[in-house]
């Protein structure tokens, strides 16, 4: 790990005037990527503004019915929330999906959305990565490419977004709340962004802006369904995974970020079936290779948790 | 940089480097070896200590974050005389061959079953508004964080329901 100076905020504004005047200086809360990354020398930080304390970590209750989930809730926090167990359950599956139970008793809700891809070539500092350093070309185009993007990707990267909760929050239609020296609100499905020619420009965010709070709004009606497919029954990174809040729906571990499926809501909502549904979203993917299994899986996965949403939206 | 952690009941004034992870610290500065450096990188359970009362991997955590905070390690939980109920349990049970990942194990199964008693789910509460009951399906996924290269599991949650059970 390199050397870095260490501050601890006091308040929101504070933490993003710090960063905006610290050149290479990054938000730390609960450090589990970071920290990660930061002893591969991935990440190499000169300055750590640690967030972790800020009054953030609370969930409250908006006037419209909705929920408003400080960025600094912890993931397992969120998920014991009887609120969001009760009207959210595609969140909590989404989030005890994820990590370990140590891992999401330490990862933020804000955290959370800004980790970064599990991709081999990313992680691999002998091996050119567009994304680690820009310009340098993607191995994983011709190279080791099974659990890379399948949709959205591009010739300069295929990496995918690791977060499960994500993509239940993208079909809640999340707002990200932001602060900086101009407070704004971000729909979700606008924080992250497609690879296109800059992989390593991730999100939306401009350096100095911190997540302060994700807003729910009401959810939904009809039933809520996450499922996640990978390699071993618990504590590893999806293969692909689908959420279903009522018409709405989204995958995860396919993408360069969550990636709301509009195509197949709109066959959905036109009367068209689950499988006519997939099908129009998929007929864009594109697969690498090693990763065509993903599109086969997502064929099979998304009828059956469409399916099992429909049965519980019926009290089934 | 000046830390103060308060370790297994004791104020422990530190001046560390930022980057001292809290395992580094516990277990280079401190004279605490008991938790376990396995893969450094949060994939393997073996530095899992409890904070405030939570369990989470020590080696995803800087020392200067932990400032004022509260942590228990193996320590703090038995000694070879007075061993905590769940060690003798994993003696009972034979839940360990080398035993590296042991001290994790167990910082980790106390904070597990707090998480139980508090109601927390998991991905295998089918249920989300009901009690959890710790099924051995529960209990295998809520410790799935703790890897057992040795691969003592069966023995491993045997010797969880052992203490669970008594101690409920």
């Amino acid at each position: 790990m390199r050397p870095f100076s260490y501050e601890r905020a006091t308040d929101a504004a504070g933490a993003a005037k710090a960063a905006a005047e610290h050149p290479n200086a990054k938000f730390i809360a609960g450090g589990t990527n970071l920290l990660d990354l930061m002893k591969l020398e991935i990440e190499h930080p000169a300055h750590l503004i640690d967030i972790g304390r800020l009054p953030l970590a609370a969930i409250e209750d908006t006037a419209d019915g909705g929920l408003r989930i400080g960025a600094m809730v912890t993931n397992s926090r969120l998920a014991a929330d009887e609120r969001v167990r009760a009207r959210y359950p595609v969140l909590v599956q989404a989030i005890v999906a994820g990590g370990s139970g140590q891992l999401r008793n330490k990862a933020t809700t804000g955290g959370n959305l800004l980790q970064r891809t599990r991709c081999a070539y990313f992680y691999d500092t002998t091996k050119p990565c567009n994304k680690r350093l820009p310009g340098s070309g993607c191995s994983a185009l011709e190279g080791l490419n099974r659990n890379s993007a399948i949709l959205g990707a591009s010739q300069a990267c295929i990496a995918t977004h690791p977060s499960d909760m994500a993509v239940a929050l993208s079909i809640l239609d999340a707002q990200v709340e932001v602060v900086s020296d101009n407070s704004r609100t971000i729909p979700l499905e606008d924080l992250h962004r497609l690879p296109g020619d800059t992989p390593h420009i991730e999100t939306s965010l401009s350096a100095g802006e911190l997540i302060t709070a994700v807003v729910l709004p009401p959810p939904p009606s009809g039933g809520q369904v996450y499922r996640k497919v990978r390699d071993r029954a618990s504590y590893a990174a999806g293969l692909a995974s689908v959420a279903v809040a009522g018409g709405r729906m989204a995958f995860g571990a396919v993408a360069h970020k969550p990636w709301r499926a509009h195509l197949a809501e709109a066959v959905l909502a036109g009367g068209g079936s689950p499988s006519e549904a997939i099908a129009a979203e998929l007929a864009p993917a594109r697969s690498n290779g090693r990763n065509q299994f993903k599109i086969d899986l997502l064929h099979r996965l998304v009828p059956v948790a469409v399916e099992t949403a429909r049965s519980q939206g019926r009290g089934a | 940089m000046r830390t103060t952690i308060t370790v297994n009941g004791e104020a422990r004034a530190l001046d560390l480097d930022t980057r001292t992870t809290l395992l580094d610290t516990l277990r280079e500065h401190l004279g605490l070896p008991g938790t376990k450096k396995g893969c450094d990188h949060g994939q393997c359970g073996a530095c899992t200590v409890l904070v405030n009362g939570v369990r989470i991997n020590s080696c995803l955590s800087l020392a200067v974050m932990h400032d004022g905070d509260s942590v228990t390690t193996i320590e703090g939980i038995g000694t070879p005389e007075k061993l905590h109920p769940l060690q003798t349990a994993f003696l009972t049970e034979d839940a360990f061959q080398c035993g590296y990942c042991t001290p994790g194990q167990i910082c980790s199964a106390l904070g597990m079953l707090e998480e139980v008693k508090q109601n927390w789910p998991s991905q295998e509460t089918a249920d989300l508004t009901a009690r959890i009951t710790l099924t051995d399906d529960e209990l295998r996924e809520r410790m799935s964080g703790n890897i057992c290269r040795c691969s003592a599991y069966p023995q491993i949650v045997a010797a969880i329901k052992s203490y669970a059970g008594g101690a409920a």
